[in-house]
């Protein structure tokens, strides 16, 4: 780009209202911005003295290495939210990715959303073991040795709990940061093997249309998978970003269906049944389901939907006054690529196309970015994807006028972020 | 058994591109039917995988005060956990009520998710016997059957839920 880059508000290229900036500004002038001072948000309180010329981590060598890092000690409150455990029970319940506190595509896989029927258990891998029986010539115990023998593929994408921002459907808006409303998506790069290798082994039989898989936890977690899916992408994941699959995320095997509401990636997978129809377990009739307003409930309505939050600004951090500022977020679809995301400053009266950050990954999070200068009054954020099939995410009202109030899952309305001359960011409807 | 349908998914994933590029070394080993039996507790919708056994609403009163009652409250109307009984006519609504009666479409669900994860904080404790007997208390509390209906492996597959038809698939598998 060229010199005449100069991000004062008198020469910025507006690209929507109230200061959206075009996305070029970022993707060609990145150098210049970066000596101009863009502003940063906080979550926490910033010292603004300046450190001594030679500060007192120079005057003395550091800390040796360590056989497992960890965080600097100044980031450990970027932490899971937490909710409490269903009553009576201990390991009952969900934590949530701080979306608001990390960046790019990746979840740290200490910070990956929990959802947890009866708890985590603690698996000894030589002691599990993975059963396919049911419609096939050939029932099959693997040990975990021998799955770790077989050919693996890697893929990054997404995993989002069909559960995700329900909050949202409440009828006022929640005051919660931009995790505690939605922080139960989360994106790793899983390894592992195409589940079709394993049941080509085993031999499917020709009247066989699912296949039932089972957990290896207290609550003995079950769903039916339709047998197309099984054969098209799905993983026996073993590895979440490189490492073994963390404990809370299925330790040591699990299902992983790209695209598909969480529950249905049945963790600790000890058993899978081929059968001619769905087995009709608890959590595909009485809990992942969606009534309408009719009375009648679907059943199986497994893609999540194609959807973005902006996570900064976001609910959970404040803001430094006017400025030139990143605004930044996620978009994925459950359905493949996302195509194109919009951004609004003014409570979507005008839009503008925000900047994909490479690479855009089907089935994975995508972050997007596009500069905004702040004048420092009211603003109403709002971001809408598009995915590669031509959905577009829908407005909140838009979700309420098509299902009503009746449904809990599969919520992908757009977020409305407010933010306040008084550097306040807070959720809202629009 | 042949597998000509396998071999035609597996022809239709190919063709889009996603699919298998990999062969396994086949380090399987065959399940007995006895190591097979052990494992496969799920019971279908049609009553497949349903033990032998039986028992009636009122042999499973005593239980579910014993063993349920804590978290389900006394008549299974919610306590610290899920309300099983009740709330029909409410699943149109804005707040529906959700329970076995109101809404499960398959009665066999009962029994398969009692007998693998309930007591909450003890399963695998109940007998096959135990496990009927609730099912039938908890059909009985919400006035599906009579409180001395016997329930085993051939009348659980045959009891009419009352929200069955109110369920639409949307897998679209045959």
């Amino acid at each position: 780009m060229t010199d005449d880059v100069n991000p004062s508000a008198a020469n910025l290229e507006f690209a929507a209202g109230n200061g959206l900036v075009h996305r070029r500004l970022f993707l060609q002038g990145s150098a210049l911005l970066g000596a101009t001072g863009l502003g940063l948000l906080t979550a926490r309180t910033a010292s603004t003295a300046p450190p001594p010329e030679v500060p007192e981590w120079m005057r003395a060598p550091g800390a040796p290495m360590s056989p497992y890092g960890g965080r600097s000690r100044f980031e450990e409150d970027v932490q899971r939210i937490v909710g409490p455990p269903a009553r009576g029970t201990t390991g009952a319940g969900s934590s949530r990715t701080p979306l608001e506190r990390i960046t790019g595509m990746i979840t740290p896989n200490g910070l990956h959303f929990e959802r947890h029927h009866s708890g985590i258990p603690d698996i000894d891998p030589n002691r599990h073991q993975l059963l396919i029986h049911g419609l096939v010539d050939r029932p099959l115990m693997f040990s975990m040795d021998a799955l770790h023998r077989y050919p693996m593929v890697s893929r990054i994408q997404f995993l989002e709990c069909s559960g995700n921002s329900r909050i949202n459907m409440n009828p006022e808006p929640a005051d919660r940061s931009c995790g505690g409303l939605h922080g139960l998506v989360s994106c790793s790069e899983w390894t592992g093997i195409p589940l079709g290798v394993l049941l080509e082994e085993a031999g499917v039989s020709s009247d066989a249309r699912w296949l039932l898989a089972e957990g290896s936890d207290a609550a003995a977690m079950t769903r039916s998978v339709p047998l197309a899916k099984a054969m098209d992408d799905a993983m026996l994941a073993l590895y979440q970003n490189g490492e073994a699959l963390r404990p809370g995320q299925g330790y040591p095997v699990r299902l992983f269906l790209p695209g598909w509401e969480g529950n249905i990636s049945v963790k600790w997978l000890r058993r899978l049944k081929l059968t001619r129809a769905p087995t009709m377990t608890k959590d595909e009739t009485s809990k992942y389901t969606d009534p309408r307003p009719d009375g009648v409930a679907e059943m199986f309505t497994f893609p999540m939907g194609v959807k973005s939050l902006i996570t900064s600004p976001a609910g959970g951090l404040t803001m430094q006054g006017p400025g030139l500022y990143e605004i930044s977020g996620i978009a994925w679809s459950g359905s493949g690529r996302i195509r194109r995301v919009e951004v609004s400053a003014d409570g979507g009266a005008s839009w503008a196309d925000a900047a994909l950050t490479e690479p855009v990954l089907s089935k994975a999070l995508t972050r997007f970015r596009v500069p905004w200068q702040w004048d420092g009054g009211p603003a109403v954020l709002l971001s809408r994807a598009i995915d590669e099939n031509g959905a577009v995410q829908p407005l909140r009202n838009e979700i309420i006028a098509a299902k009503g109030l009746h449904f809990y899952y599969h919520n992908n309305a757009v977020q409305s972020w407010q933010v306040a001359s008084n550097n306040e960011v807070k959720n809202v409807f629009v | 058994m042949c597998s000509y349908k396998l071999s035609t998914i597996l022809a239709t994933a190919l063709v889009a591109g996603t699919a298998l590029a990999q062969r396994g070394p086949d380090l399987g080993v065959v399940a007995t039917s006895e190591q097979i039996a052990e494992w496969d507790r799920s019971i279908g919708p049609d009553g497949t995988g349903l033990p032998e056994g039986s028992g009636t609403a009122a042999a499973g009163a005593a239980i579910f005060a014993a063993k349920c009652a804590a978290c389900h409250g006394v008549d299974g109307e919610g306590t610290i956990n899920d309300r099983l009984v009740g709330g029909q006519g409410t699943i149109g609504a804005e707040r529906p009520i959700k329970t076995i009666g109101s809404y499960w479409p398959y009665a066999t669900t009962i029994f398969d998710y009692v007998r693998r994860a309930m007591p909450y904080l003890t399963p695998h404790t109940l007998t096959d016997d135990e496990a009927y007997a609730l099912t039938a208390h908890l059909l009985h509390e919400n006035g599906i059957i009579g409180l001395d209906d016997v329930i085993d492996a051939e009348s659980l597959a045959n009891v009419a839920m009352p929200n069955r038809d109110n369920f639409v698939r949307r897998d679209g598998v045959d």
